[in-house]
């Protein structure tokens, strides 16, 4: 195939992917695909970000305090409110 | 748990602490305001992911970016969408991929694909959770997440190589 067609052949494939991956099909057996470098390279490339994604970011924990001043803003709201139906 | 994961999104949203333990609290106490109107229609726990994630959306929409609901997040504006680049020879990603890179690129991402790229790649959601916090369907987000990659590797490919920045 002439390298023209072939990006011509990847431009469709490529296009169509996010139905295929919406759709849930298995595109592994999808004839370009299976014979085509370069979008085999590609999803390559994506799995890659992904698991370079998934290593560079540690589970963080808030902090405690974080918490203890949730509670207080919720507290400070709830005396806030309490002072005004009485008002009222 | 959920404090966990909610503060935990709202870091890798937003990309600073101080922003984080305000977005935290703000949508915790949006929660305790607005308790009173849950209807079970979900869990309480995506009810109050949902909130934390339109508090995250709304602060974002205050610095500038253009997101205003949930559902515009989900469909960038076509200018924000990833370009194409078919045949591309050089596929560098081979490799390693910079670091310093991928968080840039990550951090320029537009709202919508920053969100689903976070919850899935980095939070480890699943689709299934996704779409039911999304309110999408599961096709849909992995068609987004797709889209949030692809945008990653087009500015990766922009980004000068290690050996190119000595």
């Amino acid at each position: 195939m002439s390298q023209a067609s072939n990006q011509v052949a990847c431009a469709a494939f490529q296009s169509n992917l996010p139905q295929l991956i919406a759709s849930g099909e298995d595109f592994a057996d999808h004839p370009h695909f299976k014979d085509c470098d370069v979008c085999r390279a590609l999803l390559a490339d994506l799995e890659t970000i992904a698991a370079t994604a998934r290593q560079m970011f540690p589970i963080v924990e808030p902090p405690d305090a974080l918490w203890e001043q949730i509670e207080s803003a919720i507290e400070h709201e709830e005396s806030a409110l309490g002072r005004h139906s009485n008002a009222s | 748990m959920h404090k966990r994961r909610i503060y935990s999104l709202c870091l890798r949203m937003v990309g600073s602490v101080a922003e984080a333990e305000d977005l935290t609290q703000e949508a915790f106490l949006q929660f305790h305001r607005k308790i009173a109107t849950f209807r079970g229609e979900s869990a309480l726990s995506t009810w109050l992911h949902r909130l934390a994630i339109n508090v995250v959306l709304m602060h974002l929409r205050k610095k500038g970016l253009q997101v205003t609901s949930l559902d515009e997040a989900m469909e960038p504006a076509p200018d924000q969408r990833p370009g194409r680049s078919f045949g591309a020879p050089d596929l560098f990603l081979s490799g390693a991929i910079d670091r310093l890179a991928l968080q840039r690129a990550i951090d320029d991402l537009p709202a919508g694909y920053r969100l689903i790229f976070v919850l899935h790649d980095i939070e480890g959601y699943e689709h299934n959770e996704i779409a039911t916090l999304l309110d999408c369907s599961i096709g849909n987000s992995k068609s987004q997440l797709h889209k949030a990659r692809l945008k990653l590797r087009e500015a990766l490919r922009a980004f000068p190589h290690p050996e190119a920045r000595r």
